[in-house]
């Protein structure tokens, strides 16, 4: 039975751990909404490209000389994958959700007989790959470190990725990321960027997206727009991962503030038993002191 | 009849508004942009957007390059950013028209289709210290 000053100690010290969780789910909310608001502040922009880019695609996918960012380099012998976490844990599960779904599948690949590459962007999914496939890791990119997702990241990274795919440095690029559902809840999904998996809107073709003029020609407005493309869905990627990072983030620190909560009652109600047995005790004392005199 | 003026860049949208017309500076020459415009995909060039109510310019924006989509009631503009072209720094567009040189010179004359970006940039750049200039 731990004595009553250890027992005050420990209360102390959880109802200060309490408001540290709590003070950090308030960080991530209010962080959160943030994320949330740049999130949707992008869509307008990758809406419009994907309406282009699936315009074009109708007229150029089945030509020869497909350039290779839509097409692929026509092998698929070398796998890169690109796996987006946070800079920060204290996030349940949301950084090893991705590290595990990335292991799965460089194992998956590699039992294939395929090489893999890794570009972990953020530092907790570096370090966690780093501890496997220390190799396989081209470069760390560093993450947003909490702060606003800068499009100069996803910018320099897409730039990054397209000059490596030019210089035959893999031939498939994998995204793995969480994908935003609610403030609970985060997929680790994969997307593959190159060669570059269109939307299949056969069936559901607009009335006014039926035939578009291009101007210059069809090949060059794709070269311009394919680049860019790359970057933009690394972006979103990056937003979608920001405000799930936060949403975990939250989430987490609500029920560890919980569980202290808990703890406290428990520990309090302990506390308060060993008083009063105490009194008792000494009141026993007393009374059987008094009773032999 | 007016038509719908999208500007966006992809962090935000900095512009939506009704305009009667839109003027964008395309690579291969300016467009307008009206209602019942057959549907287009254009590239553009760095150069100033220019948006008409009836047969007046009321605004006039500096784009860097980006793509336009034209369609019969819609104009949407993907662009980097805009600056209203009374906005405009004389000062940044000489430091972006020094790194865009730079980078040209530096790069490699025997890989063709890498150049062209950079033609375009310097383009952009040389259309911005003009329009500065101009006002």
């Amino acid at each position: 039975m731990p004595s009553l000053k250890e027992l005050r100690a420990r209360i102390g010290s959880v109802k200060s751990t309490r408001k540290i969780t709590s003070a950090m789910k308030m960080v991530a909310a209010a962080k959160l909404r943030r994320a949330q608001t740049r999130a949707e502040a992008a869509r307008p922009y990758a809406e419009a490209m994907q309406r282009m880019l699936a315009a074009l695609a109708k007229t150029v996918a089945d030509r020869e000389n497909a350039p290779p960012l839509l097409a692929g380099t026509g092998s698929d012998r070398v796998h890169l994958i690109i796996s987006v976490t946070s800079d920060r844990g204290l996030a349940g599960g949301f950084n090893a959700n991705i590290g595990r779904a990335t292991r799965r599948l460089v194992q998956r690949l590699e039992g294939e007989g395929k090489t893999v590459r890794l570009l972990p962007v953020g530092r907790k999914g570096a370090d966690y790959l780093s501890r496997e496939y220390r190799d396989r890791i081209v470069e760390r990119i560093p993450g947003s470190a909490g702060k606003d997702v800068a499009f100069a990241a996803a910018e320099e990274l897409g730039a990054r990725v397209a000059a490596m795919l030019a210089a035959g440095e893999f031939d498939v690029a994998t995204l793995v990321f969480n994908r935003f559902n609610n403030v609970m809840s985060q997929t680790p999904t994969e997307i593959q960027l190159v060669p570059l998996a269109l939307p299949s809107n056969d069936n559901e073709v607009g009335p006014d997206e039926a035939a578009y003029e291009f101007e210059p020609d069809e090949e060059t407005i794709l070269g311009r727009l394919l680049p860019r493309n790359l970057q933009i869905q690394l972006y979103r990627a990056m937003l979608e991962s920001a405000a799930g990072e936060q949403g975990a983030r939250m989430t987490a620190m609500d029920s560890a503030t919980r569980n202290a909560g808990k703890a406290i009652d428990r520990l309090t109600q302990n506390y308060n038993r060993t008083r009063q047995a105490n009194i008792t005790r000494e009141l026993i004392e007393i009374i059987s002191g008094a009773d032999a005199v | 009849m007016p038509i719908d003026l999208e500007i966006v860049s992809p962090e935000r949208r900095l512009l939506a508004r009704a305009v009667d017309m839109v003027v964008v500076p395309g690579a291969e020459g300016d467009l307008a942009a009206m209602p019942d415009h057959a549907p287009m995909i254009v590239l553009l060039r760095g150069g100033v957007v220019a948006l008409y109510q009836g047969m007046q310019v009321t605004d006039r924006y500096f784009v860097a390059g980006g793509f336009a989509e034209i369609t019969p009631d819609r104009c949407t503009i993907l662009a980097d950013s805009a600056v209203p072209v009374d906005q405009l720094s004389r000062q940044e567009g000489d430091d972006r028209l020094r790194d865009a040189e730079q980078a040209y010179a530096q790069a490699d004359r025997s890989d063709v289709p890498a150049l062209e970006p950079l033609l375009d940039r310097m383009q952009s750049a040389r259309a911005w210290v003009e329009t500065a200039d101009a006002g």
